[in-house]
């Protein structure tokens, strides 16, 4: 069955978002373009399911942390540690996910429980809105608020910052994100 | 962590920013908007590297093959 023209490039639109998600669930470009496929090969098997006329983006997003998630507890039951196996997967490639300058950000990043990571992605980089992510993640707007609340803390202590200046300066920036609040 | 949860957390965050600095007690450690905007700069720039590489081949063409109807992927 031919897909509809408009389908397609929603589908393919989002993907890179999509892939930026899944590296940031997964910590390893390689696992995560096989669960961006799996998210892929299931949609499509599944786009009746769709409804014409919302989000695909979120769509696609759902499905790939539904599947991420159910992967994940699989692989818990197997490997004996959950969240250090993440951490330990980063630190065994630094430099396929991306640059030097973001590695302490991102190993801070991967520190964080499951549910704060993803909350806070979701909300802090893919864009979408409280009321998105909570769909997304199946749970409550005020859940998700205080997930990337605990998020951001955690983040901070993690890496240390206590003001802004720890960064080093860079007003506009701040002033533009300080918005997204 | 010794985090307190008080049951009616579901304020809205302006709410408990506001909230925050009156009673910050059962809070956690409150983040100045320079951190918060400095963490979700570098969030959004590690983020946005990956979306910047684009659409790899692969799922050019898997979206082609699955549209060609000859489905040979299964899952």
């Amino acid at each position: 069955m031919p897909m509809d023209e408009s389908v397609r490039k929603a589908i393919l639109g989002a993907v890179p978002s999509l892939r930026a998600f899944a590296i940031s669930l997964c910590g390893n470009v390689d696992r995560a373009d096989d669960l961006v496929q799996e998210t892929l090969l299931r949609a499509l098997a599944n786009i009746d399911s769709f409804q014409p006329g919302t989000n695909m983006s979120a769509w696609l997003f759902t499905i790939l942390r539904n599947h991420f998630r159910s992967e994940y507890r699989k692989r818990r039951r197997e490997v004996e540690d959950g969240d250090g196996h993440y951490a330990e997967s980063l630190k065994t490639q630094p430099d396929q996910v991306g640059q030097v300058e973001f590695r302490e950000f991102r190993e801070a990043l991967a520190q964080l429980p499951a549910d704060q990571r993803e909350a806070l992605v979701l909300v802090g980089a893919s864009g979408f809105s409280y009321e998105e992510a909570a769909h997304i993640c199946g749970c409550a707007v005020g859940t998700i608020k205080s997930r990337v609340n605990r998020a951001r803390t955690r983040l901070a202590e993690l890496m240390g910052v206590e003001s802004a200046e720890e960064f080093g300066p860079d007003q506009q920036t701040r002033a533009v994100l300080a918005s997204g609040e | 962590m010794n985090e307190r949860k008080p049951q009616g957390r579901q304020t809205p965050m302006e709410t408990a920013a506001t909230n925050r600095n009156r009673k910050g007690t059962a809070k956690p450690a409150k983040l100045s908007r320079d951190v918060q905007a400095r963490l979700g700069q570098q969030l959004r720039a590690m983020y946005d590297e990956v979306v910047s590489q684009g659409v790899p081949e692969r799922f050019t063409e898997l979206l082609n093959r699955m549209n060609g109807g000859a489905s040979k992927d299964k899952s």
